[in-house]
């Protein structure tokens, strides 16, 4: 399994010239599994370029999975160049509602007056799926999505090829109500999702100093994000969701906390940046932001 | 003690909601296990989550000897609790129970279901106060 990052940044897309190293596009993350099952994880803006790429692949059916429905993990959607391909098979996952289907709710945003086409005129195949509730078959990987903390129906997803996990949790605020310390990990949100991974890409959208007056939007401090990755086990912590409102200097000096936070032991922390490359079959590297 | 084993959102969610409110409460798993109270209950139940651990139905009806307000026992499928996990609907009554240093406590308890899609089943959250004399 490869992970690519297309887009990292949280909540807006931010491009300008004081995002570049890390880039301005929202979530989303592609996975190319052993079997060359083309996996998309979350639709934010990076899903455009992403297209580009996949459009000129051999057709497969493409997997797009979607943790929650937040606009910056969807609103790419509607400019995925195989959305628009009638030879294309498109499986959309995403978490269940007790309300609507997820096909309606994503109506929502691809119909008027939001977007100018309906939902309904798209020529692709489009088949949508609600996770279930057990651990489920994406070609070559193994997938569990389970709900975590944050803001309206949101899964953190454990994918796992081969004995190598990836846990993709982009949006979580799983100290909500409590600080780190003394929490059971049974207790934890997002627990059973990240349990040992070999990589974890998880939310930290904030500095400490900022989280106070965010409590309860559904997002991570740099400290929360690493107690989390550090009372689950993992392997190696990618931190993911930037604050649009950070610069690429910013960023590093989050960095910097993070592998302050981290301490000595094992593989130091780093930010999502457009680009980055995780290889998870082989020895886990990616080259640094411009 | 019953086992302990990863929780579900919603009971995580639950235990963080009591942990932060000063209305006793109690959240049951899905399958009737007392997993938590919180503080204002401990004060009530006279004693600490800490001390007891997660409960099985067996144990925390055996700890804490609910019933009836005129006396006679209760069996827990009549408890709010018990109404509410079984027929996964909202249930209150008034009750009573003899704590471990034997102190009698009038209760009044609502007990409500957490409910998922479709048939998913979370467990129970109860809330309760001392009924005051006139």
């Amino acid at each position: 399994m490869r992970a690519t990052v297309w887009g990292c940044r949280g909540s807006l897309a931010s491009p300008g010239p004081e995002t570049v190293a890390f880039g301005g596009n929202t979530s989303c993350v592609q996975l190319e599994l052993a079997d060359g099952t083309p996996v998309v994880l979350d639709a934010g803006t990076g899903i455009r370029l992403l297209g580009l790429e996949l459009a000129r692949l051999p057709r497969r059916p493409i997997h797009v999975v979607l943790t929650h429905l937040h606009l910056d993990h969807l609103e790419g959607l509607g400019f995925f160049v195989p959305l628009w391909e009638p030879s294309v098979e498109i499986h959309v996952w995403g978490p269940a509602s007790p309300v609507d289907t997820l096909q309606e709710r994503i109506a929502k945003y691809l119909s008027p007056p939001l977007f100018p086409v309906q939902l309904s005129e798209v020529p692709s195949n489009l088949i949508f799926h609600d996770f279930p509730d057990e651990e489920f078959a994406l070609g070559s990987a193994r997938v569990l999505a389970e709900p975590v903390s944050h803001r309206g129906p949101t899964v953190g997803l454990r994918i796992e090829e081969h004995g190598r996990t990836l846990a993709y949790i982009p949006d979580h605020e799983p100290y909500l109500g409590a600080g780190p310390e003394g929490v059971d990990p049974e207790w934890l949100s997002g627990f059973s999702i990240a349990d040992g991974v070999t990589v974890l890409m998880h939310d930290s959208q904030y500095f400490e100093h900022e989280y106070p007056n965010h409590i309860g939007w559904g997002h991570s401090s740099v400290d929360h994000a690493v107690s989390f990755a550090q009372a689950s086990g993992v392997e190696r912590l990618v931190l993911f969701h930037h604050d649009p409102l950070h610069s690429d200097d910013q960023l590093r000096a989050l960095e910097n906390r993070a592998r302050g936070l981290w301490g000595a032991n094992g593989h130091a922390p780093e930010l999502a940046f457009e680009g980055m490359k995780l290889a998870l079959d082989t020895e886990v590297g990616a080259h640094s932001p411009a | 003690m019953a086992q302990a084993s990863h929780k579900t959102l919603p009971l995580i969610l639950a235990r963080e909601f009591a942990s932060n409110i000063a209305t006793p409460v109690t959240v049951m798993d899905e399958n009737g296990r007392l997993i938590f109270f919180n503080e204002p209950a401990e004060q009530i139940l006279g004693q600490t989550q800490a001390e007891v651990g997660e409960l099985a139905p067996h144990e925390w009806t055996r700890l804490f000897r609910v019933e009836r307000l005129e006396g006679g026992e209760i069996p827990l499928d009549d408890m709010p609790v018990g109404i509410a996990h079984r027929q996964r609907c909202p249930a209150h009554d008034t009750l009573a129970f003899t704590t471990q240093d034997g102190l009698r406590h009038e209760i009044e308890v609502t007990a409500f279901p957490l409910l998922g899609r479709e048939d998913d089943y979370f467990g129970v959250v109860a809330i309760f106060w001392e009924l005051r004399g006139e």
